[in-house]
């Protein structure tokens, strides 16, 4: 087992929302800098892998690995016990996730939604996060923003600062969950633009949620097609989108090509 | 003329005393809100318990009753308290009961949104609480917070039961000595409605400070 190397790992992880199965025996493995775009038809759990990741939802069976360690477990004796907060709290400094809605913090400055994090988590000095805070709104082309409150920014800009603020705390696995479903079409180029330099800068793991098809074909390494809560089908984006294997893959292609979205 | 002089005297130590009670009072019921507002939103039943119970039991009687208890009842077994004392604890537990509810409904009103991403920037639970949902509940809660606030100020008159001379006993005092039902009914009229003035003032000011970055579009932002 080459654990070291691998950023993320599920192995035999479920679901279950009551009776109903959200993922089922799902197993996955992502190399450190890998960029994973997740595909599929809505309901078939490419989110619930994303939460489960941020530690947003916990899992019924199985167990998932970020970097080698347990997430949602700790070692005990020879087997594993479910984590505790302080577990989860040392694991979280790893991950970083930009939310469909942006959830920024309304009632911080544009600013201070970027530097306060890393002042308050990672305790950085204010002169050191005022700085890299700068920077980081220059990087997804917000600069002159900083004193904005998020109410006064439009989507796409509210999505870029969302970004910004997670890239602030350095995490090694980025995890975007839909980025720019919520956005007025004329908007998600200026957000994908901002994805794109941070794909094309390497180090970071993505793992990226979304409908977005051309796009993933374009920065990924991989892509993973989800229904049902399984992996139906997963290889290198030329061979999804020009050769998919599996007829649910075809199907689901069809469809997003049917409603008018370019998957080329 | 002098005389005069002693009646306005009486009017401004009585509402001097109305602002003492309805000022300490006032930090009481806050101190309560928050604690048992705070607690009641735990997701364990053992810590909801006690603030729950205490809640529903000052919500539930009158606070004529608990005055009454506080000043005549609780000597009986072993606790004396001045009527000061038992008319700043007994308006503060009565109205932080009430205002408990405000926190809780504020605090259970801050969208999922804003604690997942506090949760993805790695927060304690503290400090989400502090950095993120208390702020934004905090706005949430002062235009109810505010009203409470005066609520608590139109109960005072009634501490005048456990002997406190307020603005209302005082009043009635000068009323009965001079016989001029009209200037004594007047000042009181005067006076209760310039302090909730001041009252809603004062959160006014206080809310245009909380509120900043959360005045326009919708608050998950």
């Amino acid at each position: 087992m080459s654990d070291r190397q691998l950023a993320v790992e599920f192995r035999g992880v479920s679901k279950l929302y009551g009776a109903l199965a959200v993922l089922k025996e799902l197993s996955l493995s992502v190399p450190q800098g890998e960029k994973i775009a997740l595909i599929g038809p809505s309901g078939s759990g490419k989110t619930t892998v994303l939460r489960i990741l941020m530690t947003l939802e916990t899992i019924q069976a199985g167990t998932v690995w970020v970097k080698g360690e347990p997430l949602w477990h700790m070692p005990k004796g020879d087997g594993l016990a479910p984590a505790t907060e302080t577990h989860l709290h040392a694991m979280r400094r790893h991950i970083g996730m930009v939310f469909q809605h942006f959830n920024l913090f309304p009632h911080m400055t544009v600013q201070e939604n970027v530097a306060r994090p890393p002042q308050i988590v990672l305790g950085v000095t204010s002169g050191e996060a005022e700085q890299r805070a700068q920077d980081l709104l220059r990087l997804v082309g917000l600069a002159q923003k900083g004193a904005s409150y998020p109410a006064q920014l439009s989507g796409g800009q509210k999505q870029r600062v969302a970004i910004a603020r997670a890239l602030a705390m350095q995490p090694a696995i980025m995890l975007f969950d839909e980025p720019t479903s919520a956005l007025d079409p004329e908007l998600v180029e200026e957000v994908l633009a901002v994805l794109r330099d941070i794909a094309l800068e390497g180090k970071t793991t993505m793992l990226l949620v979304t409908h977005e098809m051309s796009f993933a074909r374009e920065i990924s390494d991989r892509i993973l097609f989800l229904d049902g809560g399984a992996i139906v089908e997963e290889g290198p984006p030329d061979q999804i989108f020009s050769d998919p294997k599996e007829e649910r893959t075809r199907l689901f292609l069809k469809k997003i090509i049917a409603a008018g979205h370019r998957i080329d | 003329m002098s005389q005069f002089s002693d009646y306005a005297w009486m009017i401004l130590d009585g509402t001097w005393v109305t602002v003492k009670i309805t000022v300490v009072a006032s930090v009481v019921a806050v101190i309560v809100a928050l604690l048992t507002g705070v607690a009641r939103t735990s997701k364990f039943f053992w810590i909801r318990l006690g603030p729950t119970l205490f809640v529903e039991l000052f919500r539930g009687t009158s606070c004529y009753v608990q005055l009454f208890w506080a000043f005549f009842a609780l000597p009986f077994i072993g606790i004396s308290l001045t009527p000061f004392v038992a008319s700043v604890l007994v308006l503060g537990a009565n109205v932080g009961s009430y205002g408990s509810e405000v926190v809780r409904g504020a605090i259970a009103g801050v969208p999922r949104g804003q604690t997942e991403a506090s949760v993805a920037l790695n927060f304690t639970k503290l400090q989400r609480f502090r950095h993120v949902v208390f702020p934004q509940a905090l706005v949430a809660m002062l235009p109810p917070a505010g009203n409470l606030f005066i609520d608590l100020l139109k109960l005072t008159p009634l501490t005048s039961l456990i002997t406190m001379s307020d603005l209302t006993y005082n009043a009635m005092a000068v009323r009965q000595q001079t016989g001029s039902t009209f200037i004594a009914l007047a000042t009181i009229l005067v006076g209760y409605f310039l302090m909730s003035s001041a009252i809603a003032w004062a959160i006014g000011r206080i809310e245009r400070r909380a509120s900043r970055g959360l005045e326009t579009g919708p608050r998950a932002a």
